[in-house]
Order: structure tokens, then sequence, then C-alpha cells
């Protein structure tokens, strides 16, 4: 374990503070991610800045418009707990609660899922097909963005020094509309994600899909918003045609790697079986509001 | 629960035996009190660090430790150098003998590194903080040379080479060059060639396996302490405290005596921790910083740097009359035994064809050193991986007669009276009844759904016996201990309780069982080989018998009769004369009246155990295939085997759960995975895929009893047999289910649904 | 570099110890206040036998810095016992035969407390999914899930009956 500081700042000012006083100062939340590479040598901070103190990180609030604020060091578990976000998002709810074991959810967050930046991160590919966006605090005061907007690469925010993500917001929404996640892993639990796929739709009156946004994850660098796959069920409820396109589609956008998890060829397919899998579950949750 | 099926005519009434009490050591292991190895706290104990080496093949040039000598806070700093240079020894124990120069060799590299994470230092330090420091302070020059992992290429006449004394023992003329196969193994019946040449049904594979860690969940941890004089103590978790004690005096070249080693509770063993990584290291390090030192491994220097078993190869040709009568099986294996010669390829040679009676055969085996962690047992070592190729043919074979896989292992199944493949003739064993109890059971018929598959297999372990050391000592109250040299692993102490409260004839609750230091009681081989039930368990029923004879003498003294005129029943002296009115005399009785009779009561029996009971498995396991990922999930499992007499049953069966559940993660995700430095890639759980809760089902088991004669209440061993079957179980249930035959574990969802792919093209 | 000094309710009961910043509650836990107990399998948070409670959530201990324990409140197995009145779980582990050589026994023991504190009746399936993340090598799981499911039932009648 490296020599570093610890910091519990209780306000947003103070930690900024604390994160440009030292040197590659490292943001903690729930810990899952940081505490593993510090102990592997793989992260030395000056200081670890400690966030779960600060008013408005931890809590889940339903806005008057019908939105959330999710504070980004929320954990988990307390975010499966919440039961009007569940039925609101519960492609987002399942996506964060697949992340590690129930231990692990007693403390992994949102921002540090996000932040960590793997690519098999299982939360950030239903954060963005639920077009869900981070309030970033820093020396240059708050700003709001896309999920997606803070990936780098692995390992890599787009995050400038002393910014940190407070919150995260999710979008009011239409009435019948649902999303899902699906990932696939080796064994049952406890697995980093091999390729995950997380679906969001918004249906009108009569079941025809208006809105589609279809994410993958652990398929490329960076978690995928894939255009062209949302586009193929448009206008349609889902008939095979759309599902092999969507299916195409997915798999024409992978660049994954080959590794210790998963081979290029299986996490492209995957990719296309998953797409499909979590359009018709959102689908059929959608359909029946 | 299970079943316990006896066979009718023999079926006894115990007292004790048979019953399920809760295991004595139980409070403290479910209110975190137990202490394990990593528990124990010895006061100024030092931090001790192990240096390990970045490659997997290497030769050391030099190590230069000023620095960390310097360093403030170093106490103590240790190489290779710092170890005497040992002549070739060979020690029997566990289920092989060990070389006594490869294991210190093992422990601190000497002119070479052998694989990655091989000890090239070592040092202790007044913190962990200091250590670590000291650790990145040790300069050591390494020249790298070429690695190699795979057996086949380790067996290459181009491979680099791991040592230049290994000249293959057991060819027809001992080679002139060393290589890196270190022994062959050559067993044959009959003339199997023509054999083969005349069968009517033929069948011929190739599989392959990874290497697989035993998966404890307690990282290897141990307190030493040596004073300069080459007196010490040591405190550990390990599967034997005398292995300890001999090893340590082995490697450091000290007097057995001077060793005292008191065995921590162990969190899991399974075959890898029979044998020391840590002890001789801390000794040392003691000795030169007067003062004791604490050394506990990281879950990466587990996967890196202790005994996994075998990745290897295995060839099977099997020759059948059309009728399903087997006539010929040809087997070849070939095992990586890692950076020293000793993979369990005998052992798998002489139990492959185990099960059968079998006219012609031949089975050859060869035992490669590759640059991988040094192989240590795990659980029927070599078994496993043989069975996974004979049982994948004989189910290939089954389908090509049109047979029922338990019907083909019936017509063709050892019975007593058959000389088994290895040598000896098979008495009192349950083979048949363990096929009969899975064809009757309820898993064999319940129908199967789309994508779902039944798989069948079966297995043998020799189970040992082996120098054993119990005592009994009688309090003046009557109560009674018992003393065993054997560490706990799987809850033995509860059946040596067991055993001796039914020889005695008291309650179970009356009789506690410790398990003493090296130097409080006489020796005992380590706790493997499914030994200590039956062998241990007969020292300690005839220590107890000692005990009853004593009893009876202070009886009749009392009495004033002669000692056979004192029967011993229901835990009570009974007077056989008839001319002498006296009331029968409970144990606490005479306990109380050990002063006036002659002194304390007590009796200690070592022994070299005889006789121990093979044993035999069958095992049947349902899957579902999710066809366009290539996952496996097991619906249901039942496994069935001749446990001899389960003496606490519950602890019987979770032993065969234990090692279902190894062997399901063997088949379906574990392996070790080595990047092309020759590093090991997933060194802990996160990609080390041991079996979670939510990836298995509730397993059945069938314990059938044909007691073991040679064992007074009819125990043979269990805790091995049932890893043996679940390989091939798996992996016949997968082409069943998936009509593909897999012949290379594990069964990842990406090969399978890669070999799905390959078929439907 | 100075400690930190750590004021926490442990079991019950006030604890306090000082810990380097880059120490985990694990290592407090075991090293500072003798309570070794939770043990480490892993330390990377994937094989649960460092589970405890922190503030009533689940948690792998070795994850957790020791500072951040401040002001909290902390439950280990060696908290779950009352005295020499065992808790139903411990008891059914003990009934079950749940238990091989223990090490992952303490972890899975706060695990399935943690659970029927959640959801009194679990399916098998449920249960299977909360333990995931307790690793067992010896016992298959077999007969840790039957012990589970028996306590449930103990502690759903206790409730019933008060």
């Amino acid at each position: 374990m490296p020599q570093f500081d610890y910091v519990a700042p209780t306000s947003v000012d103070e930690a900024v503070k604390a994160l440009l006083a030292a040197p590659a100062a490292r943001v903690l939340a729930g810990g899952t991610d940081l505490i593993v590479q510090l102990k592997a040598g793989r992260a030395s901070p000056g200081a670890v800045v400690d966030l779960k103190r600060i008013p408005g990180s931890i809590g889940i609030r339903r806005e008057a418009d019908g939105g959330f604020t999710i504070g980004a060091a929320t954990s988990g578990a307390a975010i499966g707990e919440d039961v009007a976000l569940t039925r609101a998002w519960p492609g987002v709810v399942e996506a964060t609660n697949l992340i590690g074991s129930t231990q692990v959810q007693g403390r992994a967050s949102l921002g540090g899922n996000l932040c960590n930046a793997s690519p098999a991160a299982d939360s950030v590919p239903a954060l963005i097909a639920a077009r869900a966006t981070c309030v970033i605090v820093g020396p240059a005061g708050r700003r709001e963005a896309p999920v997606e907007a803070i990936q780098a690469g692995p390992g890599r925010t787009t995050l400038q020094p002393g910014e940190f993500i407070l919150e995260f917001r999710l979008p009011p929404r239409p009435r019948k509309s649902a999303d899902a996640y699906l990932r696939l892993i080796p064994r049952t639990e406890m697995d980093i994600a091999v390729v995950g796929a997380g679906v969001n739709l918004v249906l009108d009156g009569a079941g025809v899909v208006t809105e589609a946004y279809v994410s993958l994850g652990a398929v490329a660098p960076t978690t995928l918003l894939v255009k062209a796959a949302g586009d193929a069920l448009v206008g349609g409820k889902l008939e095979e045609a759309a599902l092999e396109q969507l299916d195409a589609a997915a798999r024409a956008a992978c660049n994954p790697i080959d590794d210790k998890r998963g081979t290029v060829d299986y996490r492209t397919k995957i990719a296309g079986v998953l797409a499909r899998r979590a359009a018709t579950i959102a689908y059929n949750r959608a359909e029946v509001r | 629960m299970s079943d316990v099926l006896d066979r009718p005519a023999t079926a006894p009434q115990f007292d004790s035996v048979g019953t399920r009490p809760i295991r004595p050591d139980g409070i403290d292991k479910v209110t975190g009190r137990a202490a394990f190895g990593a528990d124990f706290v010895m006061p100024g104990a030092l931090h001790g660090r192990i240096k390990r080496s970045p490659y997997a093949h290497a030769r050391i040039l030099g190590i230069d430790t000023r620095k960390a000598l310097a360093l403030p806070g170093v106490k103590a700093v240790v190489t290779g150098a710092d170890f005497p240079d040992l002549d070739e020894e060979l020690i029997e124990g566990g289920e092989a003998a060990s070389s006594m120069r490869d294991l210190a060799w093992n422990v601190m590299a000497r002119k070479k590194v052998l694989y990655d994470g091989h000890a090239v230092a070592a040092v202790a330090a007044v913190s962990p903080a200091i250590a670590e420091a000291a650790l990145d302070l040790i300069e050591v020059t390494y020249e790298t040379l070429p690695h190699v992992i795979d057996v086949e290429a380790s067996m290459a006449p181009d491979a680099p080479l791991l040592h230049d004394h290994i000249f293959t023992s057991g060819m027809p003329e001992k080679p002139t060059t060393p290589s890196n196969i270190a022994a062959r193994h050559q067993f044959v019946r009959g003339d199997v060639d023509q054999a083969l040449a005349d069968a009517e049904v033929k069948i011929e594979a190739r599989y392959t396996t990874k290497a697989v860690h035993q998966g404890y969940i307690e990282p290897h941890a141990c307190v030493a302490s040596m004073t300069a004089d080459g007196q010490g103590q040591v405190w550990s978790s390990s599967q034997g405290h005398f292995m300890v004690r001999t090893y340590c005096a082995k490697v450091l070249k000290l007097d057995i005596s001077d060793l005292r080693v008191t065995p921590a509770e162990i969190g899991g063993g399974f075959g890898g921790k029979t044998t020391v990584y840590l002890e001789p290291v801390a000794l040392a390090l003691s000795r030169i910083a007067g003062a004791p030192v604490k050394l506990v491994m990281s879950r990466d220097e587990v996967f890196r740097a202790t005994g996994p078993t075998s990745g290897g190869v295995i060839e099977v040709k099997l020759g059948a009359t059309k009728d399903g009568t087997i006539t010929a099986a040809d087997v070849l294996l070939k095992f990586q035994a890692g950076a020293f010669p000793g993979s369990p390829v005998g052992a798998a040679c002489m139990t492959a064809l185990a099960c059968y009676d079998l006219p012609n055969f031949r089975i050859v085996g060869f035992d490669v050193v590759t640059n991988t962690p040094k192989v240590a047992a795990y659980r029927a070592p070599g078994a496993p991986i043989a069975a996974f190729g004979v049982e994948s043919a004989m189910d290939e074979l089954a389908r090509k007669l049109g047979m029922d896989p338990i019907d083909l292992r019936a017509k063709n199944g050892a019975r007593d009276g058959v000389k088994a493949a290895y040598g000896p003739t098979f008495q009192n064993i349950g083979f048949l009844e363990s096929l009969e109890a899975i064809k009757q059971h309820p898993n064999y018929a319940i129908p199967l759904g789309p994508n779902q598959g039944r798989g069948v297999a079966v297995g043998f372990w020799f189970n040992v016996g082996g120098e054993s050391t119990a005592a009994i000592h009688i309090s003046e109250d009557g109560t009674a201990t018992v003393a065993t040299a054997n560490p706990d692993i799987g809850g033995s102490r509860a059946s040596m309780a067991i055993m001796a409260a039914e020889t005695l004839g008291i309650p179970v609750d009356k009789v506690r069982p410790v398990i003493p230091d090296t130097a409080s009681i006489g020796y005992s081989m380590l706790t493997g080989g499914s030994r200590t039930t039956f062998a241990v368990g007969m020292a300690v029923v005839q220590a107890a018998e000692k005990v009853v004879a004593e009893l009876k003498r202070r009886a009749a003294k009392l009495w004033d009769v002669s000692a056979d005129q004192v029967a011993w029943e229901g835990g009570k002296a009974v007077c056989l004369d008839a001319t002498k009115d006296v009331a029968p005399m409970t144990l606490k009785a005479l306990a109380g009246q050990s002063a006036r009779t002659g002194g304390p009561i007590s009796a200690e029996v070592s022994l070299n155990a005889q006789g121990a009971g093979p044993g035999f498995a069958t095992h049947v396991c349902d899957v579902e295939i999710d066809p366009e990922t290539g996952g496996v999930t097991v619906l249901r499992y039942t496994a069935s085997q001749d446990v001899g007499r389960a003496i606490h049953p519950s602890y019987v069966e979770g032993q065969i759960q234990g090692g279902v559940a190894q062997g399901v993660g063997w088949a379906l995700n574990e392996e070790y995975i080595f990047d092309a430095e020759g590093r090991m890639e997933n060194a802990g759980f996160l990609d080390y895929r041991v079996p979670v809760a939510s990836d298995l089902p509730m397993i059945d088991t069938v314990l059938i009893e044909v007691p073991n004669p040679r064992h007074p209440y009819g125990a043979k061993g269990v805790g091995e047999v049932p890893i043996v079957p679940p390989l091939a179980a798996v992996a016949n249930a997968v082409r069943a289910a998936t009509g593909v035959r897999m012949c290379d574990l594990p069964l990842s969802p990406p090969k399978i649904r890669a070999a799905l792919d390959a078929r439907a093209t | 570099m100075s400690k930190i000094h750590v004021t926490a309710t442990v079991n019950g009961d006030p604890a306090e110890f000082l810990t380097d910043p880059g120490t985990t509650l694990l290592d407090a836990l075991r090293d500072e206040l003798g309570l070794t107990g939770s043990k480490e399998g892993c330390g990377s948070g994937d094989c649960g036998a460092c589970s405890v409670m922190v503030d009533g959530r689940l948690v792998c201990s070795c994850l957790v810095l020791a500072a951040e324990a401040e002001g909290r409140r902390i439950e280990t197995i060696e908290g779950l016992a009352h005295g020499t009145e065992l808790h139903p779980l411990q008891q059914k582990f003990l009934e079950h035969a749940a238990l091989q050589c223990g090490f992952c026994t303490p972890g899975l023991l706060v695990a399935a407390k943690a659970l029927l504190d959640a959801n009194p009746d679990p399916s098998e399936e449920e249960t299977r999914y909360w333990l995931a993340g307790n690793l067992c090598r010896c016992t298959g799981y077999d007969k840790v899930i039957r012990a589970v499911l028996d306590a449930a039932a103990v502690l759903r009648q206790e409730r019933r009956a008060a």
C-alpha cells in the first residue's frame, strides 16, 4: 500500500481544494476499485479524498419533473432499494446491482463505476442508453454533461484536475417507456462483464417504438452508444427483421480485444445476442405500462 | 440429507458411529474464535515478506541485499545462499515421495528461477511497510532464458531445458542426454495392440486439461521463532505438523527434535498444504533476527507460488465387442510437473482403469517439468485428469454401442475378486452398488427438455493407511481426551471422538478430541490420502481398546477376580463370576478409583495402518446449455459412493458435495492462464473462477456402506473419490445436450459457442 | 506520516484506535482491536471472508479504509452471538454441518444475517445469489444454503411468537 493522506471533506469547495493540493490525488467513494488498485500498486496518489461526507454525494431524489437525481457516491445497494427509481428505470438499477457481490454492492457507486473507466463497467451502458447526465463540480464551478462524455479511454476520464462528479441525473420518463440491461459472464455472478448491453425504449400508445437507445459495454475502449442499432428498432414493434438488423448493427459497432475474459469473435457474436435479448425485455416492460 | 444404503446382512447397531453430533470445535468456528495460521500473535513478532522472480525462467547472476539490510527497521534478509546445500533425499509422505533437495530449491531459489513467483529472497522487518520497501531495495540480476509451459512443448527435443540432471527414469535404456521428461510409468496386461486390432468397436480420442489450483480460501501463514542454538517453534496451518517439522529440519539441516510445531486450524488444504513454502524461510529469518517472524501469503502469491495440479494430455483408445465387453484399453498420459519432477502421473496411471475389469491394457504416463509452479497434491492427485479422458471415451463407446452408460460400466466393472489394473485384488468393494444406486435414483429418470443433457461418469481412489498415533487419557471424573496427531481439515476430530466414544461405551460429548503439537504426541503421517478416519481412527480404536482392557483389570482388582472374569458392556465393567455379588462399575466410577488401583489410566498407540479400503463412485449430472452464449447451467447432480461406514454421515456427505463442487469448477471455468512471458494472468479469485453459491444446485448424495473388514467400524476413506468423476460427468452431459464432444477443459462459454458454430458449418 | 485517530462502535461497544491512512478496516479490526474472526482470503473483495456490516450495510472490510470507520457502527462475527446464546444461524450451521474447515464461516454468517435482516423469507435462489460473494471451497454450498433457510424459518417463528 503506498503512503497517502486521507481527507474527508464536508463541502464541495473543501474537496476541490484537497484534490488540487496533493499530487495525483484520487477521489474515494465506495473504494471497490480504488482500494484494489492501491493495494496492487497500480495507483500512488498523494491524497485520497473521501466524498461520502459531502452533502448531496449520497442520496436519491425524485424531482418535480419526474426525473431522478442520484448522489454519485450512493451505494448500489441503496439504489436497488429505491422503489420509485426501480420502477422507472429497471435497466439502470439492474445494471448497477450487477456490479460485484452483495458486499461490493454495499459500497460500489455510479460515480466510481463511471470514473474507474473500465470498458466493462456494468452501469455505464444502462446510463448511456437512459441518456443520463452527470453534474460535475470543480475549480471552475458546476457543469453538466452526458455520461458518455466522461469516458476518454480505458482507465481515463475527461474530468479536469480538481473535478469530480457530484450527482447523476436521469431524465423524466414518458409513460410507455422502459429499459433493460444484460451482461454475459462465465459464472452466474462475480465476474467482470465479457459483454454488456443496455437498451432503453420509448413506445407510443400503439406499442410502436418511437425512441430507441442501444449501448454496448466491454466491446470497445469505451462504452458505445450504437445509433444504427437504435435506428433499427424505431418505427416497429421489434419484428424479427428489426431484431436481425439490431443484431447486425450491434456486431458491426464492436471493436473488442482478445483477453483472458473473451475473444474478439465471441464478444462480437454475444453483443448481437444480448442486444436482442435486452431489447425484448425492455419492450415487454414498456408495453405493459 | 442423503440415503445411506447398507448391504442388508451386515447392518449393525451402534450408539455413536453413524450419528450426527455437533462437532466439538463447532462453537469456536461459528463465533470467529478459532485460530487459523494468520490469527496467531506472538509478541514481538517481525513481519516477513518474500521477493519473487518476475521471470518464468532465468539464471540468477547475483543478488545484492546491502541496501535492504541498511534500511532502518530491517532485522534480517535471506537468499538461497543462507540455506544449506542438500544431497538428494527422498522422504515418504502423503501419497508420493518428495525430494528434499527439490523442496529446498523451491522454497528458495538457488542458481535459477524456474517460474514466475519463485522465491529469491526474504526479509523480516518491524512493520509491513518497511518489509515491502526492503524488498524493493534488493537488487537481483537475472539472465532471462526461454521458457516452456505446455507439456508437449516441454517434451520436444529442442525445448528449453529446466535442469541438467534429469534423465528420464523408467525408460528401457537410460537416456544419454538430459531432458524435461523426468519419468515414464507403464502398466501393461495382455496384448493391447492385438486386442485393439481385433476389436469390433473402437474409440480413439485425445483430451486436454489445464492446470488448476486447490483454491483453499485460507492463504498459507505461519509464525516461526528460532533461537541462536537452533531450537525452533513453528505455528502454522498445514495438513501435517510432523511433515512441517521434518521438512523444515531437512531444508535447514537441523535435528528434527529441535523443532516443535503446533498446528493452527487450517482453512482448507485439499493436498495443497501437504508441503511447506513459508516455514523454513520464517525460521531462517527468525534465527538471524533474534525475534519471531510472521509470514503470510497474499492471494496472488498463493496462485503463483504454491502448488497447483498438472495440466495434461490424455489419449485413449478403447476396443470392445458388439455386445459391450471391453477387450482393450490403451491410455497415454502426459502431465506437467511444474518446476521440479513429481506430477501425479504415476497415481493417474494406477487409477485410470481401476473401475474396470479388462483383459488387455497399456497405460503409459510421462512426468514432465515445465516453467510453472511445482505441482502439489490436489485431492485424488492425477485421478480426475485421467478419468476425464477415460470416462469421456467410455461415454463415446457407450453411444457407439447403443448401450446405457451405466450398463456399460456394470458389464465391465470391478467387483470382488477382480485383479485391479494397478495390482491388488479387490475385496469388499461397492462399485456395482454405486452404479445401481444411480440407475435407480429419481435423478436418472427425470425427463430432460430442449438444450438439456445428462452425463454419467465413475471414479476410483485407493485411499491409504499409514503411520498414525493416537492417545486416550481418562480424567479423574471419567471423561476422556483423545489426542491425535493429524490436523483436522474436514471435521475428522468429530469422528475420532465418535470412534473413541463407541469403543469406550460412553457418550460422545464425554470425549474431547485434541490435536497436540509435535512434542506432545507420537508421530503421524500427514492428513491426506483420505486416511484419517481409517488409519488414525484405527489407532484411536486400538488405544481405546487398551484403555478398556486396563479398566477391566482395575475392576478385577477391586472385585478380587481374575481379569478374564470381567467384561466391558455399555460403558461398564461387568463381573462374569457368578459367585461375586457385585454391581457393574461405570467408567466414571473406575476412574474415580484409579489412584487406588494403579494410577492414571491412559494408552497411546502408534501403528502403520494397512488394509485401507479403496473408494468407488458413480455420478450423474444434468446440464442445460444456452446455445447462443455457450453458457452451462448445472441443473442437478447426484453422487453415489461406497463409503465403507459413514462414521459421521453429515461430514461424509460434505466431503462428497465439496469434491463435486471442485470437479464442476475444474470442468467449467477454472484454469491457469499464462501470458507470452509465462506469467500467470489470473492470479486472483476474480479471474480464477471457482464455483460460487449461485453456480450450483443442491448436490444429492447416496452413501453406500460396504464395510471395510480391516477397520474396526468398517470405515473407508471418502474425501478424494468425489472429485474424480465430475470432470467427465459434466463433459458427458454437455455432449448429450449439444451433440458436440468437448475434449479440452475448461468448458468455458466461448469454447462451447465456438464448438457449436463449427459443427453448424 | 502521522496516524489517524478513529472512534467507532464495534459490536455495540465503543472502540478507538490509531491507524495509517492506508490501513484497511479488516487489518484494523484484526491487528488493532484483536478481532481476528474476520479473515483475509484474497484482499481484493472477491471472496467475502472479511465480510462485516458498516452502518447496517454488508461490505468487504478489506475494501474499506480504517479511517472511513470514524463514527460508524461496525458489526463483525464476534457480535453475532449474545454471550453464550448462539444466533439461530450459528446454531443451524452447526446442526447442518454447514462448515468443514470453517475459514469462510464468519464471512458467510455475517452475510447470511444481512440477508435475513433484509429478506426474512428468501428462496433458495435468492439465498444463493445473495451469498455469491462468499466463496466456500469445502462444502459445495449445499448444507450452507439449507442451514440459512432453516435459520430463516426459526427466526420467522420467533418473530411470530414475540
